[in-house]
């Protein structure tokens, strides 16, 4: 088949109620920005999942490789230090 | 005109406008240009299967005669249809359908921009829903009506083509009678000649992104919310309602 | 590098997929796969969104003549809802390097395959009854296994499309309900559907596990997690209580059930026929191939005129 009337792909983001963050939804082949969103609206929009959307050029996203799991993620793990119930609140203190 | 009477012919008139064009959406479903397209297009029949049921449901009750929507949709015949010749119009092909909802689709965003202020609270009600689905037909169509205006010549020609022919029926879109004007005076019904401008504004500017020219004069058909029609809407009243009259006593 | 390193490095890869699929992770698509793992999946995903796309036609012809408006309406939505599961499925497909254009391509040449249930006729207002009933209740149990299978973006899909399908088979089984307490007219109309329908629905699960060419290969890989005789079985342990609840007849005389095994045990099903509609000599395959490549010719022109008008819009 040609390549004339092959759209890309936009992946879309949804927002399901205000004030929530935008999250994935899956995407649409639309042909530009303006059309992707509507697509995306009637698409992802069906039953009422969003309040907001966001399209964005697939091509544009750059992901981080499996490979880098190791390197990216993991030294993540020894810095318990990090997250608050690492921390002994004394006893009688209600709240710090 | 007695308010009832009048009340109930102006509900029907745009219920039989919505069910027409989305009984066109549903032929579409499964035969849309692109997946996204069939996806669209079946929302588009279904919030217009919805202005319908909603506003047969109330012409029922207006009548008070125990009919239901479906005995108003199923058991007339042609001439007793009110809808706009436009929304009978076949598909054609892609360009018409959407020539079509953008011509229509204007100035039902229009009218039911202005029934939400109605002083019935049920027509209110029922436009204020319609409103928020005709805005986004309008933009779907002219969002189409542009690219395929300015996209390539196959496209031009073809939208060139659908407008040429769907011309004709946009004066009718405009026609009112007693009904109106009785109701106009109580607040009720809104008054659609002085929608034209606006409308004119709207198709001008679409139009003129899409490079294509406002056709000039030519035939202008009358008389579709009177029950004049197009040879069209007796073949698809026969498929749409072929059931329904073949087994009366059933339930679906 | 030399060959022995490279087949070392392969096989590396090879215990990694494996130990994770043994450990129940799912695989991405950015993560290594074994080539034949890969090919599998897309013949599988691809056939899976082609029946979806397919699978609009039979009731897509009824819509235009649903006896009510209400009908009309749930129609649409379900119809309109097989085209999204369609575009869900192309979409997780895609992952695996090939895109829809493609794809779509090898449905309309007639290189890939699509559910055998879509080439059966839609004769009478109940078949839409018996479709969402039994067609999108025999997906359920198939797609509800399926979301749990090994590749992330078809589990995620399935997850998705597994809420719709309750939709679609509660509707079409309120159709058949209705019209079994209806007219005489009404429950000879869902007798006849369910007649024509059945046999084709339990083909839908493919071919005995004795001749189930691919099954091995997936299963091992948990893209299939259970076996087709299996999940026949399930359906029908769950279908033939809820025919005998409205009254309607399933028309296998060999059905009964089997208090030892807990089952329903069943006639034998002609899987000839099967073959032969899978190899393109079904009542309407050539129809439905023909309305597919209908509609994918008379809109490429909408197509393209879209792109070329980006294309315009992006120069300037
Ligand atoms: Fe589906
Ligand atoms: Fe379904």
């Amino acid at each position: 088949m040609s390549t004339k009337d092959n759209w890309p792909t936009w992946e879309v983001f949804t927002q399901q109620k205000n004030g929530a963050a935008h999250e994935h939804a899956g995407n649409v082949h639309a042909p530009d920005a303006e059309m992707a969103l509507l697509n995306a609206r009637d698409v992802y929009g069906r039953r009422q999942e969003a309040v907001n959307i966001w399209v964005v050029p697939s091509v544009a996203i750059t992901a981080s490789t499996p490979e880098d799991m190791g390197p990216f993620f993991e030294p993540g793990n020894d810095k318990m230090y990090r997250w608050p119930n690492y921390y002994k609140t004394p006893e009688g203190i209600k709240q710090i | 005109m007695e308010t009832n009477i009048a009340l109930y012919k102006y509900c029907v008139r745009i219920a039989d406008t919505s069910l027409i064009l989305a009984q066109r959406m549903c032929e579409w479903c499964g035969h849309g240009p692109i997946l996204e397209e069939d996806i669209a297009m079946s929302n588009m029949g279904l919030d217009l299967i919805g202005q319908s049921r909603g506003f047969y449901s109330y012409a029922a009750k207006l009548e008070s005669k125990g009919r239901t929507e479906d005995d108003i949709a199923y058991f007339r015949n042609e001439r007793e249809f009110l809808n706009r010749c436009i929304v009978e119009q076949p598909n054609t092909n892609f360009a018409f359908t959407m020539m079509r909802s953008f011509l229509h689709g204007c100035l039902a965003y229009l009218q039911f921009r202005t029934l939400v202020k109605s002083k019935d609270d049920t027509i209110a009600g029922l436009s204020e829903k319609a409103l928020k689905e005709m805005t986004y037909h309008v933009r779907h169509a002219s969002e189409w009506i542009i690219r395929l205006g300015d996209g390539t010549d196959v496209s031009h020609e073809k939208v060139k083509e659908a407008l040429e022919n769907l011309w004709q029926f946009t004066d009718e879109l405009f026609e009112m009678d007693e009904v109106d004007q009785a109701l106009i005076k109580s607040g009720i019904a809104c008054d659609i000649s002085m929608l034209r401008a606006e409308w004119d504004q709207m198709v001008n500017e679409v139009l003129a992104k899409a490079k294509l020219e406002r056709p000039l004069g030519g035939y202008q058909s009358k008389g579709g919310f009177n029950g004049a029609h197009t040879e069209h809407l007796g073949h698809l009243l026969s498929e749409m309602q072929y059931l329904p009259r073949a087994y009366p006593d059933a339930i679906w | 590098m030399n060959q022995p390193q490279i087949q070392e490095d392969e096989q590396k890869h090879v215990d990694a997929f494996n130990a994770r699929i043994a450990a129940g992770k799912t695989i991405e698509p950015k993560d290594w796969m074994p080539e034949k793992y890969r090919k599998q999946l897309l013949r599988m995903m691809s056939q899976h969104a082609h029946s979806e796309v397919v699978g609009m036609l039979p009731e897509g012809n009824w819509l235009t003549r649903a006896p009510s408006l209400m009908r009309k309406a749930v129609l649409l939505a379900k119809v309109q809802d097989e085209a999204g599961h369609g575009l869900y499925i192309y979409s997780g497909a895609e992952t695996l390097g090939t895109d829809r254009a493609e794809m779509i391509d090898q449905l309309l040449s007639g290189k890939a395959k699509y559910a055998s249930i879509f080439n059966y006729p839609t004769l009478n207002w109940a078949d839409m009854g018996a479709v969402g009933w039994l067609v999108d209740g025999a997906a359920i149990v198939n797609q509800t296994a399926l979301a749990k299978c090994s590749y992330g973006p078809y589990a995620r899909a399935m997850i998705r499309i597994c809420k719709e399908e309750n939709f679609h088979s509660k509707q079409g089984y309120q159709i058949m309900a209705h019209m079994m307490s209806g007219t005489k007219e009404q429950q000879e109309m869902a007798q006849d559907a369910i007649n024509r329908f059945w046999w084709p629905v339990l083909m839908m699960f493919g071919p005995s596990d004795a001749d189930s060419p691919n099954s091995d290969d997936l299963m091992k890989w948990k893209v299939k997690l259970y076996s087709n005789d299996d999940l026949r079985q399930r359906f029908i342990d769950r279908t033939v209580p809820q025919a005998e609840a409205i009254g309607i007849k399933i028309p296998d005389d060999k059905l009964k059930w089997n208090p030892t095994t807990r089952h329903y045990e069943f006639g034998e099903i002609n899987f000839d026929e099967l073959k032969s509609v899978i190899t393109g000599n079904g009542p309407c395959n050539k129809l439905r191939m023909k309305q597919r490549n209908d509609a994918h010719k008379n809109g490429a022109w909408v197509r393209e005129a879209a792109i070329a008008y980006a294309e315009k819009r992006a120069k300037e």
